[in-house]
Formats: structure tokens, sequence, C-alpha cells
């Protein structure tokens, strides 16, 4: 301000650009660490769910249903809250690391259920008959086969992931939510913010699309 | 561990909750009902092809389906304050809700009406009924049974998302919880209990849809 009062607000400038990618990479990292982690837990526990029967559906299929029935934003309050509580106490980052993982696991645990039971029955016999082990029957058999099912499947929930970590911003964790939301305060220029804050997430999340587009088109021929 | 835990002050609240707990399953059946008309409004002009106003329901899907939730509720609290337009934090969190419902259940709406084949409406026009009755009588009653599963799944979502709106203040369940646990500093107990609330209302969404799916396609 040219007369030299106090000074509330202050101008978007480039450097606020650059806050913002800051921002973007954090969400990066945290949301690509709970993909990955939550992809090969939920995988196990697709595996599982898709062995144990009814044990499995009532016990370890229960757990599940729950970190699928209460809000994401719940469960990130209830876990960095309970962690000082038996004496672990974690940062902003790592419990919204966690605790989306274990939230993508639980959607990918049905999503590879469902990939295991694509596989016709028959088809896992005819490999088990021509002398392959079980564990040859899973990686050669029951893999391909089913990943080729369920990929557009997994694909949504690995989206649903980046999205929902903006709730992670409720945790003061300084991802691209929570860095937008202190910047529009700050500059009072919320549509710009919030414009560029979507075209971030548009960018991380077209490459995970884009990778599961060209998969699902090769793996169409083989 | 030196934490002890205090549950009174939350069964004493537990009123409070629940009726908060009604306001979250009325805010997102309300914004389902709205979501469902809008959602069916962009599919069906996204389908008639008019380029015109395609672009306007291409971007609204896209941008529905490909930005977080919470960014949506923000654009309508602190997006359309900044052009002096406030909302009461209900009418923030129903039009966030509304405008997110819309975009998911467009693109449902449009894959349930391509998957009934053409020949069933000319079977239906050919047997002389006019193009609504056809509609109303053929088409439709198929579609719903292509979108119900995708609609319940997206119900049960409109309810997890609404717990943002703690976030722009409202006093849904959500919200109604943290202030509760900001009075009396017992944080983890109430969402705790919160935690369960969410959990029934869901099952009871799930139930209660799969007993009128099974009145409704009993054939």
């Amino acid at each position: 301000m040219a007369d030299g009062g106090v000074q509330f607000f202050f101008e978007f400038t480039e450097r606020d650009l650059l806050i913002l990618a800051e921002g973007a990479k954090l969400t990066l990292i945290i949301s690509s660490l709970a993909i990955v982690g939550g992809t090969v837990l939920g995988g196990l526990f697709g595996w599982l769910l898709s062995v144990s029967g009814r044990f499995g559906a009532i016990t370890l299929g229960w757990v599940l249903d729950i970190f699928r029935s209460v809000p994401p934003i719940v469960q990130l309050v209830l876990f960095v809250n309970f962690f000082p509580i038996i004496g672990f106490p974690v940062d902003a980052a790592q419990a919204g690391t966690l605790v989306l993982m274990m939230y993508c696991s639980a959607l990918v645990a049905q999503v590879a259920r469902a990939g295991i039971e694509a596989v016709p029955k028959t088809t896992r016999w005819a490999g088990r008959s021509l002398g392959m082990s079980y564990w040859q029957d899973l990686r050669y058999v029951v893999l391909p086969i089913g990943l080729r099912a369920v990929l557009p499947s997994w694909t949504g929930v690995a989206l649903g992931v980046l999205k929902d970590s903006a709730l992670v911003s409720v945790l003061k964790a300084g991802e691209l939510m929570q860095v937008s939301q202190e910047m529009i305060t700050r500059t009072q220029q919320p549509f710009l913010i919030l414009g560029i804050a979507g075209l971030f997430y548009f960018a991380l999340s077209f490459p995970i699309a884009r990778l599961s587009e060209h998969l699902e088109r090769r793996w169409k021929y083989d | 561990m030196e934490y002890t835990f205090h549950w009174r002050p939350v069964f004493n609240r537990l009123p409070d909750l629940l009726e908060a707990g009604l306001i979250t399953l009325e805010v997102s059946a309300l914004s389902m009902v709205i979501g469902i008309a809008l959602g069916l409004g962009l599919a069906l002009i996204r389908m008639s092809g008019n380029p015109a106003i395609a672009w306007f329901t291409i971007g609204w899907i896209e941008i529905a389906r490909n930005t977080p939730a919470l960014l949506q509720l923000f654009f309508f609290s602190f997006g359309l304050g900044a052009y002096g337009i406030h909302l009461t934090p209900y009418m923030v969190v129903l039009c966030g809700m509304a405008f997110n419902n819309a975009g998911y259940l467009a693109e449902s709406f449009r894959g349930g009406f391509a998957a009934i084949p053409d020949t069933q409406m000319k079977a239906a026009r050919s047997l002389g009924m006019t193009a609504t009755q056809a509609y109303l009588r053929i088409i439709i009653p198929q579609v719903l049974r292509i979108v119900y599963y995708p609609m319940t799944n997206q119900m049960v979502w409109a309810v997890l998302i609404s717990s943002l709106g703690m976030l722009v203040g409202f006093h849904e369940l959500a919200g109604e919880t943290q202030r509760q646990a900001f009075r009396s500093f017992r944080l983890f107990e109430f969402f705790l209990v919160t935690a369960v609330i969410y959990y029934v209302i869901v099952k009871i969404i799930i139930l209660s849809s799969r007993l009128i799916a099974w009145r409704l396609f009993r054939y």
C-alpha cells in the first residue's frame, strides 16, 4: 500500500506459486506412500479375504469395513490423538500418511478380492493340474487375469486417495490444501489460489489416470 | 499410559451428537436429491451432443471428479465470499456436496443410459408408445437397475463427505463433535463415539438400500 499504512493483505506473487508447489510436493509424497503401501497391504488383505472364507469375512472383513464406513477426517483426528495417549507422539505428515494408507488398504482389499474371484476356478484348476504350485498359480494365472479385471477400480481408489490427502490439512501437515488455505487468508484471492490448487491436483492425478489407460490398452492384446 | 479416559462428558452430550447425526443424514439426503436431478440433467445434456453447452457439463463433471471435495467446499465458502456472496455453513455444505454428487452421478447415469440397447427404444416405439412413455416405462426402469448400486455408494460417500462440514463451521455430526470436544478437552473419547455413530449411519443406509432394492427389483 502506497500510503504507508498497515498492510493486512498481500499480493499474490511468483514466490507464492513456489510455496504452493512445495505443498504439492508434500501431497505427492504423502499420497504416493499411502497408495503404494495401501496397495501392498490391500493386496495381502484381499488375498486373505479370498482364502479365509467365513472366518476372514467376519474378522478381517469387519475391521476393513470400519475403515470404509468412518469418514477419513474422523479417522485422522482419532489417530493423531490416540498415539500420544499410548506414548508415541507422531508428526502430522506421518499420521496422515499412516491413516491414508490404512484407508487405502481397506479399499484395495475389496478390489483385490474381486480380482481374485474374477478368475474362474476352472482356470486355476487347469493351472494346478499342469503341475503349478499354489504360488505359481497365484503369480502366473491369478495375477495377470485378476489385475486386468480390476485395474480401472484400482485407479479409482488411487485417485480417491490422492484427493483425500487434502484432508490431512486438518492436522496442519503443510500439504497443498493447507498451504492454499493459509495463502487465501493472507492474500484474499480465493478463486485464483483454489484454481491453482485444483490444477495441481489435476496435474498429480493425470499421470495415474494416463498410466492406467495405457496399461489397459496394452494388456488388451496380450 | 498416563491418560485416563473420561466417558461421562461424552454420554452427557450424546443427545446433541445424535441430533447432529440427524443433520448429517438430512444434508446428505438433500444433497443426493439435488445431485440426482442435476446429474441427470448433466448426463442428458452431455449425451445430446450440443457442443455449445457440452463443454460446460464436461467442465463440471471433470472438476467435481478430479479435485478434492474439500476444495469444492472451499469454493462455495470463501471462494464465493470474495465476491460478496456469503452462504451459511449449511448452504456451503449442501451446495458443495450437491455439486460433487452431480458430477459423479452424471457419469453413472451416462453409463446406465449407454448400457441400454437402442433396440429397446425402437421396440417400444413400434409397439405404439410415445417417446415419453417409452422413456418412463422402458428405458428409465432399466437404467435405474444399473445405476442403483452406484447411487447407494454415492449416498454413503455423501455421508462421509458431509463430515467436511467440520472445516467450514457447520455443526453436523463431525462439526458438533469438534465443538463439544474442544469444550470438554475429551477429543479422543468424543471422536471415537462419533466414529461409531457414522458406522451405524452407514450400515443403516446400506441395509435400507438393500431392502428397497429387494422390494423394487423383484421381477
